[in-house]
Formats: structure tokens, C-alpha cells, sequence
């Protein structure tokens, strides 16, 4: 699994990254964090405010830090849709 | 809505369960909602005769003496601005849950210049959005066909209109005054905004900004319940009022110090409505300052107290709030330095032609 942080660094960024992190190490699975910083990279989804939060490939929450849980909920709807494309 | 429409309709027993068990949390909701006001009005009604109570009796303070007025004063204003703020940024909470980035684009697209410049100033003000977005906001305006003018009116309403400023002005020398910086700051982001759209400044944002093919933004929030603008709302009010209350602290200590002590029209001389020089200078002093909100209100509790004129004050702290060297750092990656230039130009004598108005007619 793929997880990037889109954002320039800004205080609100970090506490994205960790949330992220946090979720991660309690759900026991195997992703890669990534924070993508350059502006001409973060544009290319569809993201007015940041910060951002792409779970493989995709935007699911932008412009507000998310709780650990709702962050929890979108790997876990992500790893559905990793089990349907492999059946 | 949907809830009393499920709730409306023939629907089997587990549905109508459903929507029961939902309305009885709705209603604890309300129920909750209700006690928050009601002890909210409570604290606020015997905010004064509760501080007068702990000075005079308690203490044992007079309050003809300096140091009886000026704890009475610190002791009735702090309770005071906090209960405005909380309940002011609850409702401006719920009102931002209505206005996501993505919708406002959507609303603006397709305006033209003077009407999408007023809505743009409005826009900025009640949408939420933290100064590092302005960058990917920029670049998602304009590549909604956004007019530039529009644009630069929103991103310079969103700084200087500020709910918090707004509260503490307003709290701290009454509601004329709130008005007046909301409206002034309105003015400028809508007339600055317009001014730089005539100036056909177009070929002076950067060019990579033209190069990239963004996909289409869809808003990632899906349809928000009454109860998640309730919550939204006071998850407002924990972060801001968690962030600020050190200021707010700070701000009214200085002034109950001064309130007690210091002479007023200290400052009258060379703040005053007779000094003309007094508001450029201000707004030269304060525009490569940066403070949020919160932080400057105590310096203009000081400067208003010891005799500066309004219109001086008003100008000082909109050049301090809404133009800030980082946020202009921040614009630098899409704007060429000549569009920034114009920029700050163009709202500086904004803000100036505000200071003079409000030292002509106040």
C-alpha cells in the first residue's frame, strides 16, 4: 500500500503525516508513507487545500486532518478494493 | 431533511427503528445544545457582578484605586471576549461547513469582474482554508476560468477579514468598531481585487501555472449531517480558542495595566488624528510584520487606549494581518515579483485610504 501526504510543510502537514503513521503501525500492515512536498507533483490531484491524503493513488481527504479512525477507515477501503481487483 | 423524510414515509419497523433511534440522538443533541446556551447566557449575565464580587469583597480592593479598577477590568473582559469567541466561532464554524474551497470555485467560475469580485470578498471570508493552501487554490481558480482580480480579491479577503480580530475589536471598544474593520477589510479585498483585474496583469503569473493539467477537483467531503456542522463547529471552537487564549490573556492584562496606570493620550501626539504622516507610517511599519490575529489585538488594546486615533490603529493592524512576508513568499511561486509588487502596492493604499477615512469621519 501506498500512502502520500501532499503539503509544503506546514505544521498541519506534520500532523497528517503522524495521524497516517499512527493508523499504519495499529493496523499492522505493510505501506509506505511518503510526503510530496513539490507543488507541480501535489497538483496533479485533484486538491484545492491542503493538507492532503492520497491512499494508493488516490485523494480521499483534503484541506483538514482527519482523526486516526477515519484515517483507519480509508486504508481499510482501500484494502478492499486491493482484494476485489485481485479476484 | 433526509432524516424526516425516512422518517415521513411507510417504512418497515427496522427502518423506522433506525430513523427513531437517529432522531432520539438528534434530540440529545439539541437537548445539549440548548444547556450549552442557556449556561453560556448565565455565565455572560453575571460576568459582572462576579468580577466586581471578587475585587471589591474578596480582595477587599477600592475602586476608586488603580489597582482595584484595573483587576475588576482584567477579571470582567477576559470571561467576556472568551464567551463572544466561543460563541462566535461556533456559528462561523457552521457557516464554513456550508462553504467548501471546491464549492466556491464552483460558485465563482463564470463570474465577471465587480460582481465576482464582491462575492469573492464575501467568499474569502467564510471559507475555511489555512494560508499554505493558497497556493493550489490559486492555481485551481485560475484554472477554472476564475478572472485573476476575482482570484486576488478572495485570497486577500480570507486573511484580513478575520473572525477572531473581528470578535476581539469587537468585544474589547464595542460592536461599531467590529463593523467597521469588517466592512473596510470587505472594501479593500473587493476594490484591490478589481483594480489589479483592470490592470490586465494576466502575463505576470508564473508560467508554469499555465502548464499544469489539473485534474478535476471534486470535493472529497461527502454530504455533511446537521449533527457534523454541530461538531464542526465546535471543533472550531477547540482549535482557535485552544490556539488564541494566551494572546487574548496577554492582550487584556496590557490592557487593565493601562487601564489603571498609564495616562490617557500618551500616544495622542504622534498617533493621533492630527499627525497625517501617522497612518502611511503605520502601514509601512506593518506590513513586513507578521502576527496572526490574536497576537496583534494586544498591541492595538495599548495604542488605542493611550490616545492613537482609529483610523491609525485600524490601518496598523489590517497591514500587519492581511499582508504578511510569508504569505507573500508563498504567492511569490505563481506570481511574478512585478504582480507581487502590484499587489502589496495596490493594498497598502487601500488600507491607507481606510486609516484616513475612519481619522476624517470618527
Amino acid at each position: 500500500m501506498k500512502i502520500k501526504i501532499l503539503g509544503t510543510g506546514c505544521a498541519k502537514c506534520h500532523q497528517l503525516e503522524q495521524t497516517a503513521r499512527q493508523a499504519v503501525k495499529e493496523l499492522a500492515i505493510d505501506a509506505t508513507i511518503e510526503e510530496v512536498k513539490d507543488m507541480r507533483k501535489i497538483m496533479e490531484y485533484p486538491i484545492l487545500t491542503t493538507p492532503g491524503l492520497v491512499v494508493n493513488e488516490e485523494l480521499v481527504c483534503s484541506g483538514r486532518i482527519p482523526s486516526k479512525s477515519e484515517v483507519t477507515q480509508f486504508i481499510i477501503n482501500a484494502l478492499d478494493k486491493e482484494e476485489k481487483s485481485k479476484k | 431533511m433526509k432524516q424526516s423524510d425516512v422518517y415521513n414515509s411507510d417504512s418497515t419497523p427496522s427502518e423506522s427503528l433506525a430513523a427513531s433511534k437517529q432522531n432520539g440522538n438528534r434530540a440529545k443533541l439539541f437537548i445539549r445544545l440548548g444547556i450549552g446556551v442557556a449556561l453560556w447566557a448565565f455565565l455572560y449575565y453575571w460576568l459582572k457582578p462576579a468580577a466586581d464580587f471578587i475585587t471589591y469583597d474578596i480582595f477587599k480592593l477600592s475602586a476608586s484605586s488603580h489597582l482595584g479598577s484595573s483587576v475588576a477590568f482584567f477579571l470582567y473582559d477576559t470571561p467576556k471576549v472568551i464567551l463572544l469567541l466561543v460563541i462566535v466561532i461556533f456559528v462561523v464554524g457552521i457557516i464554513r461547513s456550508f462553504f467548501t474551497p471546491e464549492r466556491t470555485r464552483q460558485i465563482l467560475a463564470g463570474k465577471r469582474q465587480v460582481f465576482g469580485n464582491v462575492l469573492a470578498g464575501g467568499l474569502g471570508v467564510v471559507t475555511p482554508f489555512c494560508s499554505c493552501s493558497a497556493v493550489p487554490l490559486f492555481i485551481g481558480f485560475v484554472e477554472a476560468g476564475i478572472p485573476l482580480g476575482v482570484t486576488l480579491s478572495f485570497l486577500i479577503a480570507a486573511p484580513m477579514v478575520n473572525e477572531v480580530a473581528l470578535v476581539l475589536l469587537a468585544g474589547m471598544f464595542g460592536w461599531r468598531v467590529g463593523m467597521i474593520y469588517l466592512v473596510s477589510g470587505l472594501a479593500i479585498a473587493i476594490s484591490a481585487g478589481w483594480v489589479i483585474g483592470k490592470l490586465k496583469m494576466e502575463s505576470y503569473i508564473e508560467g508554469w501555472v499555465s502548464e499544469i493539467k489539473m485534474a478535476e477537483a471534486s470535493s472529497t467531503a461527502s454530504g455533511m449531517t446537521f449533527e457534523d456542522r454541530i461538531h464542526y463547529g465546535l471543533t472550531a471552537v477547540r482549535e482557535i480558542v485552544g490556539k488564541v487564549w494566551p494572546f487574548i490573556l496577554a492582550g487584556i492584562a496590557v490592557g487593565a495595566a493601562i487601564h489603571g496606570y498609564v495616562p490617557e493620550g500618551m500616544l495622542a501626539s504622534f498617533m493621533g488624528k492630527s499627525a497625517w504622516w501617522s497612518v502611511p507610517a503605520a502601514v509601512l511599519i506593518g506590513v513586513p510584520m507578521y502576527s496572526n490575529a490574536a497576537g496583534i489585538i494586544p498591541i492595538v488594546q495599548a495604542l488605542m487606549e493611550k490616545g492613537a486615533a482609529l483610523g491609525t490603529v485600524l490601518a496598523f493592524m489590517m497591514a500587519v494581518v492581511g499582508l504578511s512576508l510569508p504569505e507573500t513568499m508563498i504567492l511569490r511561486r505563481v506570481l511574478k515579483w512585478q504582480l507581487i509588487g502590484i499587489f502589496i502596492g495596490v493594498v497598502a493604499i487601500g488600507i491607507i485610504i481606510i486609516g484616513y477615512l475612519f481619522n476624517a469621519i470618527l
